[in-house]
């Protein structure tokens, strides 16, 4: 006996299954991820590069020693040498809002394509936003 | 020395992944590496699973466990000893997803008599069924990066997962839980004197391998901070047919690509181990037939109809003189000879 | 005579010498250490004229203590070609040969492991013997990685492990209870032990059976005159016991069933107590049976050489049947029969279409669990007459016996047959205890000497073997003065009788139909007696004075043939 039935069920469902990304992604056009920029600010806090995979650390530490600590000001650490090092308040509402003014549009745009889901906004109120 | 052996060739496999990126060979890394070995795992599964089919199951040989379906008003133990398809279904689901058979196990201990020992030892089990569903966990986590929009089962994974918000990015326990059943796995195969002497280097290997992956998963993570999008670009565009090499990856890249090549490894060495266990517990015919060979009878492709037993006849010409004597009834008498001595 | 060493040396030899089961480490890994065939732990090889008239190859005199093997030229092609062959017909011994993963489960499941500290006794490892050759001849990384593949070549080495190994595995499955993947090394061991027939290296303890089966009809070769005589002697003994006169019908056409069982029970102790039993059950309830000279083995030894010889040994059964025009089979206490019976018979030799859907013709309880066989085992037809109340019993006939129960491996793992017997034994016997939940049911330990290796020269790997057996039935032996072990399978009774006599002094073996024969009530019967069925005097009473009239059975042979007792 071969139970070629059920061997050959098991093979597709077995195919189907481990292709299933494949299938899920199926007709869907890959598009690259546009962010909004913000209008008038050409620098970011620390350098951009640092920022896409640091950013997250940043505010966690910004939030632990703001809150906790008072210390609200913060001075680029991440710049090359030689690079004008500007203070800023440690503050997501006043500094990464004040240029990234809309969530949607920035903040949500990565996370929502990593699937990630930040507690900022357990606490914080999101900003109103005009689409 | 297996271990040996199988220690160098995952750093091996690190080392050239990370030669490899230094010099820039992204679209081989990051794109042709992993199709390939996309291809070679379904091509090899599907082939080995064909290829093992391809032999019959002459016998149904179920081990039975429990007590057969007989009389009515015996306990018939549907799960340890199934005569129905679906009895069969319930035992096999539950040997897949629960390892019942390892559930089992014992531990044997001779002391002074001599007395043998048995007690119950379940860490096998145990670490067994902690490392399959971790890794499984693991495997549909990942679909955040492998799907654009992430499918909702992954938030709820994700939520379960990380449900200790501890670190950024948020802590994942099925990462600690890995690498500790992975080394525990290992250890008890250097520590457990019976289970070191059967031990191959295919036994270490993919141990090691698979803690190198998740080694390297949890580097790039937590420590090394790999920008996620750039990730996402890349894999997702594998699985949509639309590969790109992001330039965004950070400085960290590599890290990402060695642990992409890794997995890529296990991929394309898995249809060529042991590995295979996994479809292959879906085929042993002592644990996937019913047992119900007398209700029903089982067809044996090559049974052979010109094996045939010493015929009564043959017997009967043997012995005939004999039967005779003690009364017994004969399809032929003795013949004249033998009447004339009356 | 080989010297089989005493239970003290045995013991010392497991708890004092290095031993991997309590956790020494062998310094040499198992490839690089050979076999060492030492007098005790080896069968002797099939004699030249057996094997002859079976037409198997390499007939010679040879044992495999010999340095050379006088193995033809070309043998290993032959093996190998035989393994490839093997692989295309057997799912299991492919699939088994692929996906061990060697965790190391069933490592200390195996009973001649237990007993031995054996590495090459771990289930695991005894497959291994035969997967490294897997490896190493048929697979791409094997061939040319060898040993970091864990592969090699086949060689008389290996050869010669096989053989040691392969005939230290009874087919039990008991590590295929305990494998996440069911990896059952009989089904390796019957591979192994095909391969070894195609190039002679034959045991002759299987072989010499076999030859006798095929043409006399059971093991010992006893021709049709001394197999009805030791009936009749049997039945002889029975109307002095008991003073019930039975007539046994041989060979009778259009009985309604055919009884097989295995020739062990018609000749040899304590087997013949079961025979008297069975015997005693079908005058009890006037069945309408024939035993036959011609079918007059239940056991088959052909099982434990290749599939082909099975199915030649076991398509007596259906010939006879066929030839008699009975209704249906009812199969005796025997392990490995019944594992070829429920497993391999019906595939084999079937299908059984000029049988009827057997019925007890007692009770009219239709066994539809064998509806394709049309093969009963008595233990399931005996408990159907024990639930309808169809047989008068006195249980207190037993009360010399405390009895506890070991599963025969076959029966309990091959067919699932756990219950039906302890049914049975529970009403005829008063005492009785099981022995520990690991050694029993599902879990239970072979007698160790199974699969044809019930051999005298055997005895010491026997009595390893038999170990963890023995060591449970100690066990009730001291907490619940158990005197008796009883059992559905002829080779236990056999096996297990010098297994306790070795390891637990003072207990006894016995089949299941024993104490039912013992439990009877007859009308006319001979009661209040002394005898039970081993002519032993377990019962308070004296015989009166010689008085030979008394003692005439006529008043007793009334054919008291009603079925409901």
């Amino acid at each position: 006996m071969y139970n070629k039935k059920a061997v050959l069920a098991g093979v597709v469902a077995f195919i189907i299954l481990m292709t299933a990304p494949f299938w899920l992604n199926a007709g869907r056009e890959h598009k690259k991820l546009e962010l909004e920029k913000p209008q008038f600010e050409k620098e970011c806090v620390e350098p951009i590069k640092w920022m896409r995979a640091g950013h997250m650390q940043l505010l966690d530490n910004w939030r632990n020693e703001a809150v906790r600590e008072s210390k609200r000001d913060y001075t680029s650490e991440h710049f090359k040498a030689g690079h004008d090092n500007k203070k800023f308040k440690k503050s997501l509402t006043l500094t990464c809002l004040d240029c990234h003014k809309n969530k949607k549009k920035f903040c949500d745009k990565c996370h929502t394509y990593a699937g990630v889901k930040p507690y900022c906004w357990e606490c914080h109120v999101a900003p109103e936003e005009k689409i | 020395m297996s271990m040996l052996v199988s220690l160098i060739a995952v750093f091996g496999l690190v080392a050239v992944s990370y030669m490899m990126e230094l010099v820039g060979l992204h679209t081989v890394l990051g794109i042709i590496i992993p199709y390939t070995a996309v291809l070679v795992f379904l091509g090899g599964f599907t082939y080995r699973i064909i290829d093992w089919a391809r032999s019959p199951v002459p016998f149904k040989i179920p081990t039975t466990c429990g007590q057969q379906e007989s009389l009515s008003w015996i306990k018939h133990n549907k799960l340890e000893s199934p005569s129905t398809t679906g009895q069969v279904m319930a035992r096999m689901f539950l040997e897949v997803f629960f390892f019942r058979s390892l559930f089992r196990n014992t531990k044997t201990d001779a002391t002074e008599g001599p007395r043998l020992l048995y007690t119950s030892d379940k860490f096998l089990w145990l670490g067994g069924i902690v490392f399959h569903w971790t890794f499984l966990v693991i495997v549909l986590r990942h679909f955040r990066l492998f799907v654009e929009p992430v499918p909702g089962f992954v938030h709820l994974l994700e939520s379960v997962d990380g449900f200790i918000q501890l670190t950024l990015p948020t802590f994942y326990m099925t990462d600690m839980v890995i690498v500790l059943v992975v080394t525990y796995l290992f250890i008890r195969r250097v520590v457990i004197p019976q289970v070191k002497y059967i031990s191959l280097a295919a036994d270490f290997f993919p141990l090691l391998l698979i803690l190198a992956i998740a080694l390297t998963g949890i580097l790039m993570r937590y420590i090394l901070k790999v920008n996620i999008v750039g990730v996402k670009e890349l894999v997702h565009g594998l699985f949509a047919l639309s590969p790109v090499i992001p330039d965004n990856l950070g400085s960290t890249a590599y890290i990402f690509y060695i642990h992409l090549f890794l997995v890529s490894s296990l991929l394309v060495y898995f249809p060529f181990s042991k590995l295979m266990h996994m479809g292959g517990v879906f085929m042993s015919p002592t644990r996937n037939l019913p047992n119900d060979s007398r209700k029903h009878r089982h067809i044996n492709p090559w049974n052979d109809p010109n094996i045939k037993p010493h015929s009564y006849e043959a017997y009967e010409d043997d012995f005939r003189k004999v039967m005779k004597s003690v009364g017994l009834p004969l399809e032929k008498d003795v013949d004249g000879e033998e009447e004339g001595e009356k | 005579m080989v010297k089989t060493p005493k239970p003290k040396e045995l013991t010392e030899n497991l708890l004092e010498k290095p031993n991997l089961l309590r956790g020494d480490q062998p310094k040499q890994s198992w490839m690089e250490t050979p076999v060492e065939f030492k007098p005790g732990t080896y069968c002797h090889a099939a004699k030249p004229k057996v094997l002859e008239g079976l037409g198997f190859p390499n007939p010679r005199e040879w044992q495999p203590g010999d340095d050379d093997w006088q193995l033809p030229d070309g043998w290993e092609e032959t093996i190998l070609k035989g393994f490839q062959e093997r692989l295309k017909k057997f799912r299991s011994f492919k699939l088994y040969m692929d996906i061990c993963v060697r965790c190391g489960a069933c490592a200390d499941k195996c009973h001649f492991f237990l007993g031995s500290g054996d590495p090459k006794n771990m289930p695991v490892l005894r497959a291994e013997l035969v997967r490294s050759i897997y490896r190493g001849e048929f697979k791409t990384a094997g061939k040319i990685l060898g040993s970091i593949a864990g592969g090699r070549k086949m060689t008389i080495g290996v050869l010669k492990e096989w053989f040691m190994y392969f005939h230290q595995c009874t087919q039990c499955r008991r590590c295929s209870v305990f494998c996440p993947y069911g990896i059952d090394t009989a089904e390796i061991t019957m591979m192994a032990r095909e391969m070894m027939s195609l190039v002679g290296a034959n045991i002759n303890w299987i072989m010499e059976p076999v030859s006798n089966c095929n043409r006399t009809g059971n093991h010992l070769g006893l021709q049709p005159h001394a197999f009805v005589s030791s009936i009749r002697s049997l039945c002889e003994d029975i109307e002095e016991i008991t003073g019930v006169s039975i007539d046994v019908p041989f060979n009778k056409k259009g009985a309604e069933i055919l009884f097989i069982t295995p020739s062990a029970d018609a000749f040899a102790m304590p087997g013949i107590y079961t025979m008297m039993g069975y015997l005693l059950l079908f005058k009890h309830i006037g069945l309408d049976y024939t035993m036959s000279t011609y079918a007059s083995e239940g056991g088959n030894f052909g099982s434990f050489t290749n599939n082909e010889t099975m199915k030649m040994l076991n398509a007596k059964m259906y010939a006879e049947a066929k030839r008699l025009g009975v209704k249906w089979i009812l199969g005796g206490e025997c392990g490995h029969m019944w594992r070829v019976v429920h497993q391999y018979m019906d595939t084999m030799n079937g299908p059984a279409d000029f049988l009827e859907l057997p019925k007890s013709p007692i009770t009219g309880t239709v066994f539809s669990n064998a509806a394709s066989t049309k093969m009963v085992h008595i233990a399931e037809f005996t408990a159907d007459l024990i639930k309808h109340g169809k047989l008068k019993l006195d249980p207190s006939r037993n009360d010399h016996w405390h009895t506890t129960w070991h599963d025969s491996c076959n029966t309990a793992r091959g067919m699932g047959l756990l219950e039906e017997p302890r049914y049975v034994l529970q009403n005829v016997v008063n005492k009785f205890h099981e022995m520990p939940e690991n050694t029993i049911r599902e879990q239970t330990f072979c007698c160790g000497s199974g699969t044809g290796l019930n051999t005298d020269e055997f005895m010491e790997v026997r009595m390893k073997g038999g170990l963890p057996r023995a060591n449970a039935v100690k066990y009730v032996m001291e907490k619940h003065d158990v005197n008796l072990l009883s059992c559905v399978c002829a080779i236990d009774r056999a096996t297990l009788s010098s297994l306790v006599q070795y390891w637990v002094p003072g207990m006894e073996v016995s089949g299941l139909h024993e104490l039912v024969g013992n439990a009877l009530v007859f009308e006319g019967e001979k009661w209040p007696r002394a005898m039970d069925l081993r002519e032993d005097e377990p019962y308070d009473y004296e015989e009166p004075e010689e008085e030979p009239e008394a003692e005439a059975p006529a008043e007793a042979t009334e054919e008291g043939g009603e079925g409901d007792v």
